[in-house]
């Protein structure tokens, strides 16, 4: 075995158990909300990974990209809440979440597949719109999604007689409740994080590269667009679907209010940012936006405590900040933090 | 009172106010081929500088119409400058880049304008000031108020002046030639980037005329609101066929109607299963329905690349 292959199994256990032992450290450390909050992040991480299929791979602006987390989300929430008395177990629910967002993916996809770039992205917005008007408005005349006021009491995610949400420190101490959603979100987020990669360079990745770089020589080359394009909207709602599903459990209450055309963009900044196309760039967006704003909360303690009084909310500047860097990186750094290759020569080569 | 008829003037009106909105989308995507998503955020912004001026001086003993007009002129001159940076440093730059760029610069650019709004003018709705004419006539059973008329006569003559603007001067000349080709209305000695930022000078200005008419009309404006009106401007300018100026006024008024009137009946047409509570998704539907039916619009030509 040569030296540098073992160096690197080396890299990659010491990241496996640095990665094992995060939430205990971070228990110990900064705090237990801290733990909730890379949940979350791990969360945005599978919904990053997911759009990244259609806008970063196939090239599809999708601004409407939160609608299929909400389906995920609001089928958890009707099979596993007193809304409707059901409680359907994990391995069903989660599942159908999957497969209702992948589906309804189809259905938007469909009538869409001739527009393309900023058309496609106003199509797509509106459609996350009407489902989240949909969401708000179907109390009435029969109650089904409990309008605004959303649902509530969900059950967690559970598997069998084991619950995510309720503590188990008698079998290990710390394994609270926001540590073991964070191993299940790690785990699903790894295997997303693995079946994006293999996706990237298979014949589906390359033909979606070939449809995003050049649609009419793609055809020429034999890529049946529709199919193509299709298949990466399923994909990717499926996988916002399925992290919808999770978001439910994990938050145990949704409402339509979750699934604004902001956390859209905000998902889109997170692969912008990170670097569109690039798997570890996207999770790194994810990461860095989701763990930003809470630390620019921090700020505001920060400013409490040492000059007596909050001078700006770091809330109101949290958006107004994302804007700003949206721009900015566009124009400094378009291919993101962590550039894909590919992208960046399209970026770089387009220029005349 | 007539249902039908109210509905149909209650439409005319907001739809006119849609179709100045939608001027400045057709506008710029004419030229740059390039949907100025941060469009409906200057109305936005339109309405809110309209209602500072106008809500300063109320008190000050003005006459009504020069305090009126004197927000008005503000929030024009506002967006206008406005309009003007919004294209010189996030569109500029990135004309030759991949489409998805300034698309993605525009989304920040309304981000960052949204919450400077919030910012300055704060979360709550902001009041029209109580110096409107509050009077109303009646037209065959339906009524229509004074606020109605002044919109409607407004929108009317600003879509007279800028299609003449366009077809008749030589400033719309140029603009037309540079919509065809670019390089082109170079050679013939005409600058460009001179006529795109006049394009954008002149959308904006149209938007912030659309803003203070719309919280005129409503009586009300807020941070938030540049995101839905933007939205169902540009679906107007899509269902008159995008890049075409008098198909953005006729889907504007037909998007306002087609609302008006689908809100008016959806509750009686569905035996209550949905109610007026839907209105804002005709809009969408509108849209949606266009673009797979005919994407060029009503009175767009049919070219192959544009949807």
């Amino acid at each position: 075995m040569s030296h540098s292959r073992r160096s690197a199994w080396s890299t990659y256990a010491a990241l496996a158990i640095g990665l094992l032992a995060l939430p205990f450290l971070l228990q110990a450390g900064i705090g237990r909300s801290w733990v909730r909050i890379i949940d979350m992040a791990l969360l945005y991480s599978m919904l990053a990974l997911g759009l990244n299929i259609v806008v970063g791979y196939a090239g599809l602006l999708d601004l409407g990209y939160i609608a299929f987390y909400a389906v995920g989300a609001y089928v958890y929430a009707l099979l596993d809440s007193p809304q409707f008395g059901l409680h359907w177990p994990l391995w069903a629910v989660l599942p159908i979440g999957a497969a209702c967002a992948g589906l309804s993916g189809v259905l938007l996809g469909a009538p869409t597949l001739r527009l393309r770039g900023d058309y496609l992205a106003i199509v797509t917005l509106g459609f996350g719109e009407i489902i989240r008007i949909f969401l708000n408005n179907l109390n009435e005349p029969v109650n089904i999604t409990n309008g605004p006021q959303g649902i509530c009491l969900i059950d967690s995610v559970h598997l069998g007689t084991f619950s995510f949400s309720h503590n188990h420190t008698t079998m290990l101490p710390g394994l609270t409740g926001p540590v073991q959603y964070y191993y299940l979100f790690l785990a699903l987020t790894l295997l997303v994080m693995f079946i994006a990669l293999r996706l990237q360079d298979s014949r589906v990745g390359r033909a979606w590269a070939a449809i995003r770089e050049d649609e009419l020589a793609a055809a020429a080359s034999g890529i049946h667009l529709r199919n193509f394009k299709l298949l990466a909207f399923a994909m990717g709602a499926t996988f916002g679907g399925l992290a919808g599903g999770l978001f439910a459990g994990f938050q145990g209450f949704v409402s339509p209010e979750s699934f604004n055309l902001m956390e859209s963009v905000m998902i889109l900044c997170m692969i912008v940012l990170g670097g569109m196309g690039n798997v570890y760039g996207v999770v790194l967006g994810a990461i860095t936006l989701t763990v930003l704003p809470e630390a620019l909360r921090m700020l505001g303690d920060w400013q409490l405590n040492h000059l007596g009084h909050v001078i700006v909310d770091p809330n109101d500047l949290r958006m107004l900040i994302f804007g700003l860097a949206l721009v900015a990186m566009m124009l400094i750094r378009p291919a993101g933090l962590i550039r894909s290759r590919r992208h960046q020569r399209e970026y770089a080569g387009d220029r005349p | 009172m007539d249902i039908l008829l109210q509905q149909l003037i209650n439409g005319l009106v907001l739809g006119s106010v849609y179709a100045l909105i939608a001027l400045g989308y057709t506008m710029v995507y004419g030229i740059l081929e390039l949907i100025n998503f941060a469009h409906g955020e200057i109305t936005m912004i339109g309405a809110m500088l309209a209602l500072a001026v106008i809500t300063h001086l109320a008190g000050s003993g003005l006459p009504v119409p020069i305090v009126l007009l004197a927000g008005l002129l503000t929030a024009m001159a506002g967006c206008s400058v406005l309009g003007y940076a919004i294209e010189r440093v996030a569109y500029r730059p990135l004309r030759h880049a991949p489409r998805l760029a300034p698309l993605i610069t525009a989304i920040g650019v309304s981000i960052v304008l949204q919450n400077l709004a919030m910012l300055i003018w704060g979360r709550e709705y902001i009041s029209f000031p109580p110096l409107l004419p509050q009077g109303w006539f009646d037209v065959h059973g339906a009524r229509v108020t004074d606020v109605q008329l002044i919109i409607l006569v407004t929108a009317g003559i600003l879509m007279l002046v800028l299609d003449n603007l366009v077809r008749r001067t030589s400033l719309g000349r140029a603009m037309r030639a540079t919509a065809q080709s670019p390089q082109l209305a170079g050679l013939m000695g005409i600058d460009a980037n001179h006529i795109i930022s006049l394009t954008f000078i002149l959308g904006s200005a149209l938007a912030a005329i659309g803003g203070f008419l719309v919280s005129a009309y409503y009586g009300l404006a807020h941070y938030y609101m540049g995101f839905l009106l933007g939205l169902k401007a540009f679906s107007a300018a899509v269902l008159g066929g995008i890049g075409n100026l008098r198909g953005a006024m006729l889907g504007g008024l037909l998007l306002g109607v087609i609302e008006s009137l689908g809100a008016g009946y959806i509750g009686s047409l569905t035996h209550g299963v949905f109610g007026s509570n839907y209105q804002d998704v005709f809009a969408f539907l509108v849209l949606i329905a266009v673009l797979i039916i005919r994407p060029a619009g009503l009175l767009g030509q049919n070219t192959a690349d544009r949807a």
